[in-house]
């Protein structure tokens, strides 16, 4: 049962998907005892385009903002049918479903204390309608809907603190993962779902159309986005961190300058010196910084 | 056994004997107390279920779509607002094919904000793949549970049903209601066998993406299904009856006093009784009078209709809601019932009452009796205040 492949290839995803590399991880660490609850978007959409299915576990879709709470009923009838103890049921959605939309639902599902874990895939903006921002599109981000102009220099916030966010409901445990750190990514889920209750993990997944980076760059710029402090690897337990993944950081121009939604910021000091900000803050507040540099993966 | 009841807590105790697993909800007048009871049962340890309490109603029916899902019998109620808040996963739960029972404390639509009955909720949602069943008394809210499960679980339809039962007037009002014991339930109801399922031993999946090649058939299904639901309806009625011994004939419409009558009023849910009294008085002074009730609105009976008023000669349409801006609701369907038909009424006039709680009393059902001449009127509203309507805003 167990060699079983989970998540099939010849799904529908772009060439250099970040989200397909990090679902299949989940599902795979997760393991064949595992109900999926899917919001809409890119990982429902090439993933379950009827008549096919690249899911060997039983999976759901409903609706774009939903699935923290079908998953609440499905975690339900399993505690009623006296099968939750043997299986896993797992959430799942883009950051849009996630921390816009689905933000309410997923509060819901924190607060009940549903034994569930909620997987948040951050290609930080709406891509399967176009590269519209979302409430995790990071600050100065050009996307379709906060464009560059002569009076707009993209995006106007920073992205939203869902890890902050989910912490405060006081849940057992949230973790933030990246496609460009696979073993990481493995390793949190298995010890997400060794822990009773709800639980949050948070997937950077580069999405080479959004972000405008080439195909074959989406493990290095997922990489680097953590290699800058710009997408700080964090593991909380029970409220405590309980582990960083620590670096040597790098300039953030060079996270920045591989893709086109922010091209404009290059040649803008100003800008750049914000987004260097936004880095150091991170690697303050978390000690990102390694006294001695980590081995790499 | 026979007791005198509020309306909320014999749907309550009518759920119970169905037996869901699952049960979500969130508060909304005049839905509440039927939950309240529900969570008491779950918290005395007479009912053997998970209850999940909710953020929103659009998480109520989402929960109860994931249990079901997952195999097991499920329950959810509201009202109003809740109900268009759930909006997207009503049709949601009818397109994925997933058997379950609603209650709709039906209840008036903002703005204004109203927390008093009409039937604009659920009438608003019919198009969404449900089957609806309007009770006029307390033992039909009762009964209509079963024969909900029943219809919605039965492998020839997997869809949906919405018991709708005016706020207030019978989720608030006591009467004598017949709870049947449970073997009888048993027997008319079996336990949930779910077609297809959630389980890890035989994963499927559920909720596909459905692209132009085969959104249409996906569809055309439902509509099919809900055709068929139209001769299945009298059968589970039989069945009812052969069981419990309450004839609900064929349970698609009511006939009361039509055979010979004049001027006959259509109408669904609770005015229905107020409208048999009326009747009751004007039959003693020899007015051919009737009702013919619409009981299951969706699917929606057009041959009964045409059968039941093909020889009256003048019609009046009742709606406790409006399509503003166009024929009020039930009308639209009662006139469609003799497009490209031999026989039709003479006049098929059209009423709106009682929206927003407004009281539609004996008076006010005589008055569309009254009203229903050689003149056709199309959603003319009743007991409106004219002295309210001469109020202008600014100059």
């Amino acid at each position: 049962m167990e060699n079983r492949i989970l998540f099939k290839p010849g799904h529908t995803a772009c060439a250099g998907c970040g989200q397909a590399i990090a679902a299949h991880t989940v599902i795979e660490a997760a393991g064949s005892n595992t109900i999926v609850v899917n919001n809409t978007g890119c990982l429902e959409v090439f993933t379950t385009r009827y008549p096919e299915t690249a899911w060997d576990v039983p999976w759901i879709h409903s609706l774009f903002e939903n699935a923290a709470a079908v998953a609440s009923g499905v975690e339900a009838a399993l505690i009623y049918l006296g099968k939750k103890e043997s299986t896993n049921v797992i959430a799942q959605g883009g950051d849009g479903g996630t921390a816009d939309i689905g933000l309410q639902a997923l509060s819901g599902m924190l607060e009940r204390g549903h034994d569930i874990l909620y997987v948040c895939y951050d290609n930080e903006a709406y891509m399967n309608t176009g590269v519209q921002r979302s409430g995790l599109t990071p600050f100065k981000t050009n996307t379709t809907t906060s464009p560059i102009g002569s009076k707009s220099s993209g995006n106007i916030r920073p992205k939203k603190p869902m890890p902050e966010i989910v912490l405060a409901h006081g849940i057992p445990y949230v973790a933030t993962c990246s496609a460009g750190f696979i073993q990481d990514l493995q390793r949190k889920v298995k010890k997400a779902l060794s822990i009773k209750g709800p639980k949050y993990i948070q997937v950077h997944v580069p999405c080479p159309l959004g972000w405008r980076h080439e195909t074959k760059l989406t493990l290095e710029v997922a990489k680097l986005a953590v290699e800058t402090g710009l997408y700080p690897l964090i593991e909380f337990e029970n409220g405590s961190l309980i582990s960083r993944r620590q670096i040597t950081p790098k300039p953030v121009e060079e996270y920045l300058k591989v893709q086109g939604r922010f091209k404009h910021l290059i040649n803008n000091p100003q800008d750049l010196k914000k987004i260097q900000e936004i880095a150091d803050n991170n690697i303050r507040k978390y000690g990102l910084k390694a006294e001695n540099p980590p081995k790499a993966d | 056994m026979k007791e005198f009841l509020e309306g909320s807590r014999g749907v309550a105790e009518a759920v119970k004997l169905c037996a869901p697993g699952v049960i979500s909800a969130y508060p909304i007048t005049p839905q509440t107390h039927i939950v309240e009871e529900l969570a008491q049962m779950v918290a005395d340890g007479s009912l053997n279920a998970q209850f999940v309490n909710v953020e929103s109603e659009h998480s109520a029916a989402s929960v109860v779509l994931g249990a079901v899902a997952a195999g097991v019998r499920s329950y959810t109620a509201t009202s109003s607002q809740g109900l268009l808040y759930m909006a997207e996963v009503i049709f949601n739960i009818a397109g994925m094919r997933l058997p379950l029972v609603l209650t709709c404390a039906n209840r008036a639509i903002s703005a204004p904000i109203n927390i008093w009955n009409d039937q604009q909720d659920s009438v608003s949602l019919r198009d969404a793949g449900w089957i609806q069943l309007y009770a006029e008394n307390n033992q039909e809210a009762v009964d209509f549970h079963f024969m909900g499960y029943r219809l919605s679980e039965d492998k020839s339809v997997m869809l949906p049903v919405m018991v709708c039962m005016d706020g207030f007037i019978l989720t608030h009002g006591m009467e004598t209601v017949d709870i049947p014991e449970q073997e009888k339930v048993n027997k008319f109801l079996p336990a949930y066998k779910p077609l297809y399922k959630l389980d890890t031993q035989d994963p499927i999946s559920m909720g596909l993406l459905a692209d132009p090649d085969y959104y249409l058939e996906a569809r055309f299904a439902i509509q099919e299904t809900l055709k068929s639901v139209l001769s299945f309806i009298p059968k589970v009625s039989e069945e009812f009856r052969n069981t419990f011994g309450r004839d609900y004939k064929d349970c698609l419409v009511e006939e009361y006093f039509t055979k010979d009558a004049d001027k006959v009023i259509v109408a669904m849910g609770s005015v229905c009784g107020t409208i048999k009294e009326v009747i009751d008085e004007l039959r003693k002074k020899k007015k051919k009078v009737g009702l013919l009730r619409i009981i299951s609105y969706r699917p929606f009976p057009y041959n009964r209709v045409y059968e039941a008023l093909k020889n009256v000669p003048r019609v009046a349409v009742l709606d406790k809601a409006v399509s503003l801006g166009a024929y009020a609701p039930l009308a639209v369907e009662v006139k469609a019932a003799f497009l490209g038909k031999k026989k039709s009424p003479k006049v098929t006039s059209s009423f709106v009452a009682g929206l927003g709680g407004r009281d539609i009393t004996a008076h006010s059902i005589k008055e569309i009796f009254r009203k229903l001449t050689q003149t056709e009127v199309n959603s003319e509203f009743i007991d409106l205040k004219p002295e309210l309507l001469t109020e202008e805003y600014g100059e």
